[in-house]
């Protein structure tokens, strides 16, 4: 018997603006959803660990680990929440490939959640921006999309990325959204709406930055043999890796690249001993455009410096050689902060299975997950691969 | 919320009114904002006071148009990294300037401004801008 660790449950509610429900009731649906597609029965759940933010700010309530245990009527169990600003949610995944891992839990229910729209947007971003360096950044007026910002008008200066290149990742992102029924926006938007709409922080505009969205996600994960028992269709974690970079972006020696991203995405691919051309399907970390163009790159897809042109010849698009972000990534599908990492995952997960119906990546068998926090001081990579 | 308090800004003041920050003795790196640890060499580090001059040029910048409450009276405005001479870069706004003549590599220097009044009963925050040399000097 191997120790590989499996997930044999997923679930989502569903994301966007949900006025009509609050963190708890969205946290519910998403796990009960993941419990009842492992077909596991609560009792057998060792433990929780939740992927979450901020909801202290966005919603006054903390304690998220008790919380999910106590709404989901799961009673004593040991139950935490992980925070990693943006990449919070890959780090509950993290964690709970750890502690199966180590042998100390054997089945771990594993939740991603923010609920953002219960304060006003100025409040929200407000929240978002402490994932940089406040005292040096955010404090002198640097609000989180004028850093991406910074970080897209070098890149067009090095490399000769263009607006439209920006623009098209979210034309290929809202496409594949179209048919993400989790979706907080399923349709289309054409590249002249999103060329004309309003700057934010030239040259980021509104249709280059995620949204802010309210939603959750889950994964039950467990040992070999937990997975033999309830599941046919195991998706195993093949990798897990991890990295950090400076907090604030302007102590980088390059503002161009995730650092973190290139190591821990090159350590995930020798743990899984895999090259980036055995990866059929991504989810890359696009809180910006420009985040899924430096991506690319830095996942190894294509040289620094070709990731604008990469979605421009349809490489990453749904038929494309590297398809990245099938769900419609944190621009579409929406970026709950906190659920994004573990949205990210059972967006791969699904696709593995083989259940994505019109977005589906044929034939599907390894795909990568890379989760970000701030302007990529944290990078967190899962590689998942069909038994 | 912790920006309204004094002590906040206060135990900054001498680094963001003067651009003090530091230098490591053992490695000869400088460090702006100032580090508590020299990054390079930690335990073996030597960190000391240095002042910087203040001078260096553009290394990307930003055009804010939706911003904070307490920035939104300054908008639309110019968010920069600046590269000092001595090398750190940090983050400050650009002033002085037509926000459209701004450019990648443009030499500025810095310049002691509001930063931001933080609602009705939070304190005024003063510290570095940087404008274009050219504008106030006429040389670069």
């Amino acid at each position: 018997m191997g120790n590989r660790v499996a997930i044999i449950g997923v679930g989502m509610s569903k994301f966007g603006e949900l006025w009509e429900k609050n963190l708890r009731e969205i946290t519910l649906e998403a796990g009960m959803m993941a419990i009842f597609d492992s077909q596991i029965s609560g009792k057998d759940i060792d433990a929780i660990c939740v992927g979450n933010m901020s909801a202290g700010r966005f919603t006054g309530q903390e304690h998220l680990g008790a919380l999910a245990a106590d709404v989901g009527g799961l009673g004593n169990l040991p139950a935490y929440s992980v925070e990693a600003a943006c990449a919070s949610g890959g780090a509950a995944v993290r964690q709970a490939y750890m502690s199966i891992k180590s042998g100390e839990h054997d089945a771990m229910l594993v939740f991603g959640c923010e609920k953002m729209s219960d304060v006003n947007q100025t409040e929200a971003m407000n929240t978002i921006s402490v994932a940089s360096d406040w005292e040096w950044e955010g404090l002198f007026g640097a609000t989180f999309p004028a850093l991406f910002g910074m970080m897209a008008r070098r890149h067009m200066m090095e490399y000769g990325t263009t607006e439209e290149q920006l623009s098209l990742v979210t034309v290929k992102n809202h496409a594949n959204a179209a048919h993400n029924p989790f979706a907080q926006f399923q349709r289309p938007v054409p590249l002249k709406v999103v060329m004309g709409s309003g700057l934010l922080a030239d040259p980021i505009r509104i249709l280059h930055s995620s949204p802010v969205t309210d939603g959750a996600a889950a994964l039950v994960m467990c040992n070999e043999d937990v997975a033999k028992k309830y599941s046919d269709t195991p998706i195993y974690i093949d990798a897990s890796t991890q990295g950090s970079d400076t907090l604030a972006l302007h102590d980088r020696e390059s503002i161009t690249e995730m650092k973190a991203v290139k190591i821990s995405a090159r350590q995930a691919l020798e743990k899984a001993k895999l090259s980036i051309n055995d990866i059929d399907v991504f989810e890359l970390h696009d809180s910006f455009t420009i985040s899924e163009i430096m991506l690319t790159e830095d996942v190894g897809i294509v040289e620094k410096g070709q990731g604008g042109k990469a979605v421009e010849e349809g490489l990453t698009e749904l038929g494309g050689k590297f398809p990245v972000n099938p769900s419609g990534g944190l621009k579409a599908r929406g970026h709950p902060v906190g659920a994004t990492g573990v949205a990210q995952v059972v967006e791969i997960a699904l696709q593995l299975r083989g259940e994505c119906e019109k977005r589906q990546v044929d034939g599907a068998e390894k795909g990568m997950a890379v989760n970000t926090g701030g302007t990529g001081a944290t990078s967190i990579v899962h590689i998942l691969g069909r038994d | 919320m912790a920006e309204k308090g004094v002590a906040g800004v206060w135990r900054k003041i001498r680094a963001i009114y003067n651009i003090q920050g530091n230098q490591c003795k053992t490695c000869g790196n400088y460090y702006f904002p100032p580090r508590l640890v020299c990054p390079t060499c930690r335990r073996k580090g030597q960190l000391e006071i240095h002042k910087f001059k203040g001078l260096g040029k553009i290394y990307s910048f930003a055009i804010v148009r939706q911003a904070p409450d307490h920035f939104k009276r300054q908008m639309p405005y110019v968010i920069a990294q600046v590269e000092l001479d001595e090398g750190p870069r940090l983050t400050a706004q650009i002033v002085n300037v037509d926000v459209d003549k701004v450019e990648i590599g443009m030499r500025v220097r810095a310049c002691f401004r509001k930063i931001s009044e933080q609602g009705h009963e939070g304190i005024i925050v003063y510290g570095y801008k940087f404008e274009p040399t050219m504008e106030v000097t006429g040389h670069d």
